[in-house]
């Protein structure tokens, strides 16, 4: 099995070829047991929707950024 | 009063309140009880994958406060420094939060935090054609703001001073000419009121309402400075509308004596 490198606030992570923002998100989250649905997604800095995180295939040496709602003027 | 309306929605208060800075959620909810605001702004930031982690509970009480008082949540694109990077934000608060209402910030200058409007004007025509509302956090140049306008928005926020200054209303003859020029469109004065009598004076300009949060956030009581803003935005739009008197350079005198009084004419 081949893997993929990417980077994330949490670190470099490493995962199968062929997985998904859902997949990352899942192994991030493993320990956690969140409701990722808290969260937003980018990739290189592009939106990625909730509805297509486990349709969008990672590549290796992507950028994947999750955000939150925070308090704000 | 009368209502006025962000897009399509109907608000009767005229004073929006931010949601950063407050001592503690409870705090938060009291202010935002007590300003009678409809609408709270919200903000986005990079997390580790934990959603509300490390925020003390503050946008659930912001949430909840929100549903308990039917005032809508109006996420910003605070940091972003060009268009792509606020786009990007937009689309993540409009799914996060459920709402296509966002104001976009586009910062151009570290020290005043002026926003860049090269680059908010091509994030707000993009966004518009997404289907947003957008309020676009502004200067009070005549010309940005008209572009903006043209560019599909339907509400501005022009600055009356740097965020978090305080300063109050620098150029009210530019929010003048704002309000002149633009007679169709919704003006809300966001960013650099630091008293409540800035927002009095920014409602008798005509504004349709004010925007702030370091005023109430950072006040030694902030319940009751909401309180304050609350009554000044009032007393601003209710002397706007009641009509202010004509000012004059010279004395006119009050009462009618008919002249000095013991002077034979």
């Amino acid at each position: 099995m081949s893997f993929i490198t990417v980077h994330t606030d949490q670190g470099v992570q490493q995962l199968p070829a062929g997985s998904t923002v859902a997949d990352l998100l899942a192994q991030l989250n493993q320990a956690k047991g969140m409701d990722d649905t808290a969260l937003a997604t980018a990739v290189n800095g592009e939106f990625v929707p909730r509805s297509e995180r486990s349709q969008h295939t990672l590549n290796d040496g992507d950028a994947v950024l999750c955000f939150s709602a925070i308090t704000g003027g | 009063m009368k209502p006025w309306h962000i897009g399509d929605t109907p608000l009767t208060s005229r004073f929006l309140l931010g949601t950063a800075g407050y001592p503690s959620p409870h705090i938060l909810r009291e202010a935002i009880i007590a300003s009678g605001s409809q609408v709270l702004t919200l903000g986005l930031k990079r997390t580790l994958a934990v959603p509300g982690g490390g925020d003390n509970g503050f946008v659930d009480i912001i949430r909840a406060t929100a549903r308990e008082q039917g005032a809508h949540l109006l996420p910003n694109t605070a940091g972003c420094r060009s268009a792509r990077e606020a786009i990007t934000l937009a689309h993540m608060a409009r799914e996060l939060l459920g709402t296509h209402w966002v104001k976009l910030e586009v910062v151009g200058d570290e020290q005043t935090l002026q926003p860049d409007p090269f680059e908010l004007l091509d994030a707000a025509r993009q966004l518009v054609s997404d289907g947003f509302e957008v309020l676009p956090y502004c200067t009070d140049d005549l010309v940005t703001c008209q572009r903006l306008v043209d560019a599909g928005c339907r509400v501005l926020m022009p600055w009356g001073a740097p965020i978090g200054s305080g300063l109050g209303l620098l150029n009210p003859w530019a929010l003048r000419t704002l309000r002149a020029r633009l007679p169709h469109t919704t003006l809300i004065v966001d960013a650099g009121l630091g008293a409540p009598s800035h927002a009095t004076a920014a409602m008798e300009l005509g504004m349709d309402a004010v925007l702030l949060n370091s005023a109430v956030s950072q006040s030694g009581d902030a319940v009751r400075m909401a309180t304050a803003f609350r009554h000044a935005v009032q007393a601003g739009r209710t002397g706007f509308e009641a009509g202010l008197m004509p000012t004059s350079d010279v004395a006119v005198a009050t009462t009618p004596v008919g002249g000095q009084p013991f002077v034979l004419l």
